[in-house]
C-alpha cells in the first residue's frame, strides 16, 4: 500500500514538473497582458534543443540552459508580433506552435539524423545521487528540476506578492495606460515577461527529454503546452494556485498510468477522465474566468 | 496612392508577401544547414506537378483540410477559436464509420446518411463548447483542447470495441460498400473498371489514388459559407456580433444564440470533412497513436487564407502541395522534409503580423491628405 | 511676454499634428507661479493636448517649454515628474483591484531590499499628504469600490506623491456634486497657498468663475486670449470659446403632457457585485414630458438604464410601457415596445464601429421585411434609407452611407445613433449622456431634437451628470440617490444648490 502511494507521489511530481515550469512561464506573460498560446511550441524546442545540446556537449546542464535559450528566443518571435506590430496574440502563439514544432523535427533531423533521438550520455540528477539513501521512501528521491520547480514557484509568489516588480507588472496587464503616465515603459516590461515565459517554457520542455524522458520523441510535448495553459486559468493567475493545478494534471496523469492496466476498453476511458474532469471542475468551480484585464490586448501609446 | 494603398492591402497581397517570405526563411535555413535552396526546391516543385497523379493525390490531400479551415476561418470571423475542430473533426470520423457499419441503405440514401451522421456529429460537439462559452463564459480554447483530446480516446475506445472491432488488425471493419464514395464505387464497378484499363489518364489519375469528392464538397461549402456571411441575416448577425458583443445585445441580437450557433456550423463543416475522410479516403476507422492534425493544420490553411474562405481552398491546396511534394525532400536529397513545417510555419507567422500593414498604409495616405484608418 | 522665473510655465509656438490633423497651431500661454489658471476650450479645443504635452504623454512637433524659467526638453512622464508637475486625467488612471496605497505608489515605490515594497513607509508619506491637504482617503481601500470623489482625491495625492508643484487638473469637475466640487476648490486654495501651482482644464464656464484667477482660451488649436477671470462674464466666456453669440438657455415651449405611458414600479436591480444598485425606485413619464434624472455617477443610474432595456436582469418590480410589463423579457422586446435608448458609451454599445453607417442604420431591423426578404439582407434598401437618414439629420461627410461608422466624428457618430432609434417612432426615448465629449454645435442640435421629439408627445427619460443640461432641458427633475428616488420637481421650482445637496444624500426640509 504504502509503495503504492509513494509511486504516486513519485510520478505526480515527476508528471507536472514540465508543466509547472510552461504554467508557470505562462502566468508570468499573462500577467504582463500578453496571452501566450504558443507555450506549446516553445516547450516542444526547448525539449528538442535540451537534448541536442546535451548530446553534443556531453552536459545535461547545459542542455538544460540552452533549451531554456531556444524558448527564449521562440517567445522573442511572439514578443515581436504581438507587442510591436501588434498583431492578433493568438494567432501569433499558433503560428509559434507551428515554427517550434518544425524547428525542433529539423533541429533534430540535422543533429541526430532521425526523429527518435538515443539517449543522452547523462540526465539531469535526482537530488539524492544515491536513491537507497531515503530506505522505504527511495521513491521520493525527485528530480532536480522538480524542485528547481517548487523553488520557482516560491519566488514568482514572492515577486508577485511583496515587491515592486511584481506590482508594475501587474499593473501593466491590468491597465498600461494607467502604468505609461506613471512612467513605467509598457513594451519593455512585457518584452521581458513574455521572454521569461519562453525561457521557462524552454526549461520545462527540457524536464520532458533531460529528466523524464532520456531522449527525444516527436511525441514528448503533446499537448503539454496546452494543459499548462489550462493551469494557468485552472488556477486563477495566482502563482500558487498554478501550482497546484500542475499538481492536479499530474495526479491524473500517475493514475492514468497506475490505473490503466486493465483491459484495453478501460485504458481509453481511464486516459479520458483528466480531461472530462478538467471541464467539469471549470464549469462548476472556476466559471467565468478572470485574467488581467488587459490581457490579449494589444498596447497602443 | 489610392490604388496602392488598395492593392497593398488586400489579403491576396499579404499573402503572396508571406508565402514569399516563407520561402526565403527557409531558403536560409537550409542554406545554413549545408543544403543547396534551389535544389530542394526543385525537387519540392517535381514532387508536386511532375505527374498528374501527384495534383491528384494533392488535391485528394486538400478537402480534409480546406473544409476544417472554412471551420476556423467561420468562427473566427465571429471572434470565436475554434480550436477544437480537432475534436469535431475526428467526432465526425466516428460517427460516419459507426453508421457506415451499422447501417446498409443503398447507396443513394446511405452514402448522403453517413456523411450527415458526421456532420451533425461535429455540429453537436461544436455546439458544447459553445454552450459552455455562452452560458459560463469558460474560453473556447480550454474546452477545445480538452474534447480534442476526449474525443481522440473515444475514438479509439470505439475502434476496440467488439462490435466494430477487426478482429487482427488495430482498425474497425470497412464501412458498408453503400457507404462510398460514389467515384471510388464507380471505379470499382464493372463500368468503371472498363474505363480504367482502356484510358490512362484516368488510370493513373483515378486508378491509382484514393479520388473522391470531397474537393467538389469542400469548394461547395466554401462558396456556400461566403454566400451566408455575406449577403445573409444570420451572416449579418454573426459579423456583427464578432465586431461589437455589446453594441448587438443592445440592438436585440441574441449573442448566447449567435455563440452556440456559430459552433454548431464550425462543428458540422469539420464533422463533414471527418465523413468525408471516411467515405473517400480510410473507408474505416484507425486506431490512432497521436492526434492526427486534419484539425490543426486546418488552423494553418485557416490563417494563410487571412480567414477567408474561398481563400481556405487555395491556402488548404497550398498546404497540402507542400506537405506532399516535401515528402520526397528526404528521400531524394537526404534534407529534412521538417524544412516544409518550418516553410509553413513561417508564412502563417508572416498572415499573423499582418496587422502591420495597415499601419503603413496610414501613412501612405496621410502624406495624400486622407483622413486617419485607425 | 519674456521667459521669468516665477511663471511655473511658459509653452512658446507649440504645435502638434496628427496626421492631417493639426491639433495645435503655434500656442503660447503663460502660467504664473501660485495661482490657478484655467485653460478653457470646446471638446476637441486642444487643451487635454497641450496639457499632455506638457506632462510629457505626448511630444510637440514643434515648440519649447519653460519650467520656473529653464527650459526643458519634457521627453516623457518621467521628466515632467522629475520637475514637478503632476497631471490628475480626466479619465481617472487608477487600476481598478488596488489598492488606494498601491496606486499612488505605482512607479516610485519606496523599497528595502530586494525590491520589497516598505508599505510602513509608503503608508507614513501618504498620511502626512492626506493631513497637510485634507484629502481624506483610506489607503487600504481597492480603488473599484470607492467613490468617484474619492478616486479623484487618490488622483491629486498621487501627484503630490511624486513632489508636485505644478498640477494639472483634467475636467476635475465632471463627475462631483456640488458640495464636492466646493470640497476641491478649498483643496486647490489649499494648495495654491502651499505656493503649488494649479492649471484646470475645463468647459465649465461656472467653475472657472468660480475658482480660477486667469483663464486662457483656445479654440479648433489656436490660442485665442488670456483673460483675468474676475473681469469676465460667462457669456464673454462662451463667446470666446466658440467663437460667435451662444445661447446658454435652451428654447423650449411650454410643455403640454398627455397621460402616463412610462412607469416604474418598486424597482429592486442588483450590480456586478450582486448588491442592490437599485433600491425601491418609482418612477412615471407622460407624454410629451422630459424627465431629467439628477445624481452622481454610482447611484444606480447605469443598472436601472439595463433593467429598463433589458441587458440586466430585474430583482423585483415592475417596469411598464403603455402599461405592458417589460422586465426580464429581452433586449429585442423592448426595442418592440417601441422604447428606444441613446446608451452612454455610444462606441462600445450604440454602434459597431466596423460596420458601415447603412449596417449600423440596420443594426436593429434588419430581420425586418422592409430590409431581408427570406433571410438575404435588401443591401440597398438598407443603403437607401441611411441616405434618407443622412440628409435628414444632416450627418457629415453626406456621403458616408457606405463609409465605416469609426470615421465619423463624435457628433456625426451619435447622430447616427439618434436617427436610428427614432426611426422606431419610439414612444420612450432614453438619453443618456447623450451630449458627453461633443462640441457646442452638436450639443445644441441633439438638445433641440429631444425638445423636439417632446412636442411631438413622446416622453423622454434623459440621464445626465452635467446638471447644466438636466435643469435646462428637462420639464420635469427627478434626483436619483443610493438607488432611488429621492424627489420630483417640476423645472423651475428649484435651484441648483438644493439639488446638490438631495443628490449628495443631504435632506431638505418641508
Amino acid at each position: 500500500m504504502l509503495s503504492k502511494l509513494l509511486l504516486l507521489i513519485s510520478n505526480t511530481v515527476m508528471y507536472s514538473t514540465p508543466l509547472a515550469f510552461g504554467a508557470l512561464g505562462g502566468l508570468i506573460s499573462e500577467k504582463s497582458g500578453v496571452t501566450n498560446i504558443g507555450l506549446e511550441g516553445m516547450m516542444t524546442i526547448g525539449a528538442a534543443t535540451g537534448v541536442s545540446a546535451a548530446y553534443l556537449s556531453g552536459s545535461p546542464w547545459v542542455g538544460f540552459l540552452c533549451a531554456g535559450i531556444a524558448g527564449a528566443l521562440m517567445a522573442l518571435l511572439h514578443a515581436v508580433a504581438s507587442i510591436s506590430f501588434r498583431a492578433d496574440q493568438s494567432v501569433s502563439g499558433i503560428a509559434i506552435n507551428l515554427l517550434g514544432a518544425g524547428a525542433s523535427l529539423f533541429l533534430v533531423r540535422i543533429v541526430f539524423g532521425s526523429l527518435n533521438t538515443p539517449p543522452v550520455p547523462k540526465k539531469l540528477p535526482r537530488i539524492f545521487s544515491d536513491s537507497s539513501v531515503l530506505g522505504a521512501f527511495s521513491r521520493l528521491n525527485f528530480e532536480v528540476t522538480a524542485v528547481i520547480a517548487f523553488i520557482l514557484m516560491l519566488v514568482i509568489w514572492f515577486i508577485f506578492a511583496k515587491t515592486k516588480w511584481g506590482l508594475r507588472i501587474s499593473s501593466v496587464g491590468e491597465h498600461p495606460r494607467v502604468a505609461d503616465s506613471l512612467g513605467l515603459n509598457v513594451y519593455k516590461i512585457r518584452y521581458i515577461c513574455v521572454i521569461t515565459s519562453g525561457f521557462l517554457a524552454g526549461l520545462g520542455g527540457a524536464s520532458m527529454t533531460l529528466s523524464i524522458l532520456s531522449n527525444f520523441v516527436p511525441t514528448a510535448i503533446s499537448g503539454h503546452g496546452f494543459i499548462a495553459l489550462t493551469a494557468v486559468i485552472f488556477g486563477k493567475w495566482k502563482p500558487v494556485g498554478v501550482y497546484l493545478s500542475c499538481l492536479f494534471f499530474g495526479l491524473a496523469q500517475a493514475l492514468v498510468i497506475q490505473l490503466g492496466g486493465g483491459s484495453l476498453l478501460s485504458s481509453q476511458i481511464v486516459a479520458m477522465l483528466p480531461y472530462v474532469l478538467t471541464v467539469i471542475v471549470l464549469v462548476v468551480f472556476v466559471g467565468r474566468s478572470v485574467g488581467p484585464k488587459a490581457s490579449g490586448v494589444p498596447y497602443e501609446k | 496612392m489610392d490604388r496602392v494603398s488598395k492593392i497593398l492591402r488586400s489579403q491576396f497581397t499579404f499573402a503572396v508577401i508571406a508565402i514569399f517570405i516563407g520561402f526565403l526563411v527557409a531558403a536560409l535555413v537550409l542554406g545554413a544547414t549545408g543544403y543547396n535552396p534551389l535544389e530542394v526546391y526543385s525537387i519540392l516543385f517535381k514532387g508536386m506537378f511532375s505527374k498528374p497523379r501527384y495534383i491528384m493525390n494533392i488535391i485528394i490531400k486538400a478537402s480534409p483540410i480546406i473544409l476544417t479551415g472554412i471551420s476556423f476561418a467561420f468562427a473566427l470571423r465571429v471572434g470565436l477559436f475554434n480550436i477544437g475542430v480537432e475534436g469535431q473533426y475526428i467526432v465526425g470520423t466516428i460517427a460516419a464509420a459507426v453508421v457506415g457499419i451499422l447501417f446498409d441503405f443503398p447507396s443513394y440514401i446511405q452514402f448522403p446518411l453517413v456523411l450527415l451522421a458526421g456532420t451533425l456529429a461535429g455540429g453537436l460537439y461544436g455546439a458544447i463548447s459553445g454552450l459552455l462559452k455562452a452560458k459560463r463564459g469558460i474560453h473556447e480554447v480550454i474546452t477545445g483542447i480538452m474534447f480534442n483530446w476526449i474525443a481522440f480516446y473515444a475514438g479509439n475506445y470505439i475502434v476496440n470495441l467488439e462490435r466494430f472491432h477487426e478482429p487482427g488488425t488495430t482498425t474497425t471493419y470497412q464501412i458498408n460498400a453503400s457507404g462510398l464514395d460514389p467515384i471510388y464505387n464507380w471505379k470499382m464497378s464493372e463500368a468503371g473498371l472498363e474505363v480504367i484499363r482502356n484510358n490512362e489518364f484516368i488510370r493513373e489519375v483515378i486508378g491509382k489514388t484514393s479520388a473522391n469528392i470531397g474537393i467538389i464538397i469542400a469548394i461547395i461549402v466554401a462558396l456556400t459559407i461566403h454566400f451566408i456571411l455575406k449577403n445573409t441575416t444570420i451572416g449579418y448577425e454573426l459579423r456583427a456580433v464578432g465586431m461589437n458583443k455589446h453594441a448587438s445585445e443592445a440592438a436585440g441580437i441574441n449573442v448566447a444564440k449567435n455563440t452556440i450557433q456559430t459552433f454548431l456550423i464550425a462543428g458540422a463543416i469539420a464533422g463533414l470533412s471527418g465523413a468525408l475522410s471516411i467515405t473517400g479516403v480510410s473507408h474505416r476507422l484507425f486506431e490512432l497513436m497521436a492526434q492526427e492534425n486534419y484539425g490543426f493544420n486546418g488552423l494553418s490553411v485557416a490563417l494563410m487564407a487571412g480567414g477567408s474562405p474561398i481563400g481556405c481552398i487555395f491556402a488548404g491546396l497550398l498546404f497540402a502541395g507542400l506537405t506532399y511534394g516535401g515528402g520526397t525532400i528526404q528521400l531524394e536529397i537526404g534534407a529534412p522534409s521538417e524544412i516544409i513545417d518550418i516553410l509553413i510555419g513561417t508564412i502563417v507567422f508572416c498572415m499573423a503580423l499582418v496587422s502591420l500593414i495597415p499601419l503603413i498604409i496610414n501613412k501612405i495616405n496621410q502624406r495624400g491628405g486622407k483622413k486617419d484608418v485607425k | 511676454m519674456r521667459i521669468q522665473e516665477d511663471y511655473a510655465v511658459q509653452m512658446r509656438g507649440i504645435t502638434k499634428r496628427f496626421g492631417t490633423f493639426t491639433a495645435l497651431d503655434s500656442v503660447d500661454i503663460d502660467i504664473k507661479r501660485g495661482t490657478i489658471h484655467s485653460i478653457l476650450g470646446e471638446n476637441g479645443a486642444g487643451k487635454t493636448t497641450l496639457m499632455s504635452i506638457l506632462y510629457g504623454l505626448l511630444n510637440a512637433d514643434e515648440g519649447e517649454i519653460y519650467i520656473n524659467g529653464k527650459k526643458v526638453d519634457v521627453k516623457n512622464p518621467n521628466v515632467a515628474i522629475e520637475h514637478g508637475i503632476g497631471m490628475v486625467h480626466q479619465h481617472f488612471m487608477l487600476v481598478e483591484n488596488f489598492t488606494i496605497a498601491q496606486n499612488i505608489i505605482l512607479g516610485m515605490e519606496e523599497t528595502k531590499g530586494f525590491g520589497v515594497i516598505d508599505i510602513d513607509k509608503a503608508n507614513k508619506k501618504i498620511l502626512d499628504i492626506i493631513e497637510k491637504y485634507g484629502l481624506e482617503v483610506d489607503p487600504n481601500a481597492v480603488i473599484e469600490e470607492v467613490s468617484v470623489g474619492m478616486q479623484q482625491k487618490v488622483e491629486i495625492i498621487k501627484a503630490l506623491y511624486r513632489g508636485a508643484d505644478i498640477l494639472i487638473l483634467d475636467e476635475p469637475t465632471a463627475v462631483l456634486t456640488p458640495q464636492e466640487i466646493e470640497e476641491l476648490l478649498n483643496i486647490m486654495h489649499k494648495l495654491v497657498d502651499d505656493g503649488k501651482t494649479v492649471i484646470i482644464i475645463t468647459h465649465k464656464l461656472k467653475e472657472i468663475k468660480q475658482s480660477a484667477e486667469k483663464c486662457t482660451i483656445l479654440r479648433r488649436g489656436k490660442y485665442i486670449d488670456t483673460v483675468d477671470v474676475a473681469n469676465v462674464s460667462e457669456e464673454e466666456l462662451a463667446n470666446l470659446m466658440v467663437g460667435r453669440a451662444v445661447n446658454l438657455v435652451v428654447d423650449k415651449s411650454p410643455a403640454k403632457f398627455g397621460d402616463v405611458v412610462f412607469e416604474i414600479d418598486d424597482l429592486y436591480v442588483k450590480n456586478e457585485k450582486d448588491l442592490y444598485a437599485v433600491k425601491g425606485l418609482n418612477l412615471k413619464i407622460r407624454r410629451g414630458e422630459i424627465l431629467g434624472i439628477a445624481g452622481v455617477d454610482g447611484n444606480g443610474q447605469k443598472e436601472l438604464v439595463e433593467a429598463i432595456t433589458n441587458l440586466r436582469p430585474t430583482d423585483k418590480g415592475e417596469i411598464k410601457i403603455n402599461g405592458k410589463e417589460i422586465q426580464n423579457t429581452s433586449p429585442k422586446n423592448v426595442i418592440e415596445n417601441k422604447v428606444a435608448t441613446i446608451h452612454e458609451d455610444r462606441q462600445k454599445v450604440g454602434l459597431v464601429l466596423d460596420f458601415t453607417v447603412a449596417e449600423n442604420v440596420i443594426l436593429e431591423t434588419f430581420n425586418k421585411p422592409e430590409y431581408s426578404k427570406r433571410g438575404i439582407i435588401l443591401k440597398d434598401k438598407a443603403v437607401k434609407k441611411a441616405k434618407e437618414l443622412i440628409k435628414k439629420f444632416d450627418i457629415r461627410p453626406d456621403d458616408c452611407e457606405n463609409l465605416p461608422v469609426k470615421g465619423l466624428s463624435g457628433g456625426n457618430q451619435q447622430k447616427v445613433i439618434i436617427a436610428r432609434e427614432l426611426e422606431n417612432n419610439p414612444d420612450l426615448l432614453i438619453a443618456v449622456q447623450p451630449t458627453r465629449g461633443l462640441d457646442v454645435g452638436a450639443i445644441e442640435y441633439i438638445h433641440k431634437t429631444l425638445v423636439q421629439e417632446r412636442d411631438k408627445g413622446k416622453a423622454i427619460l434623459l440621464i445626465s451628470f452635467e446638471l447644466d443640461e438636466i435643469m435646462n432641458l428637462s420639464d420635469t427633475i427627478a434626483v436619483i440617490y443610493d438607488g432611488a428616488i429621492v424627489d420630483t420637481f417640476e423645472q423651475g421650482t428649484i435651484d441648483e444648490r438644493t439639488i446638490g445637496l438631495l443628490m449628495a444624500g443631504g435632506k431638505v426640509n418641508g
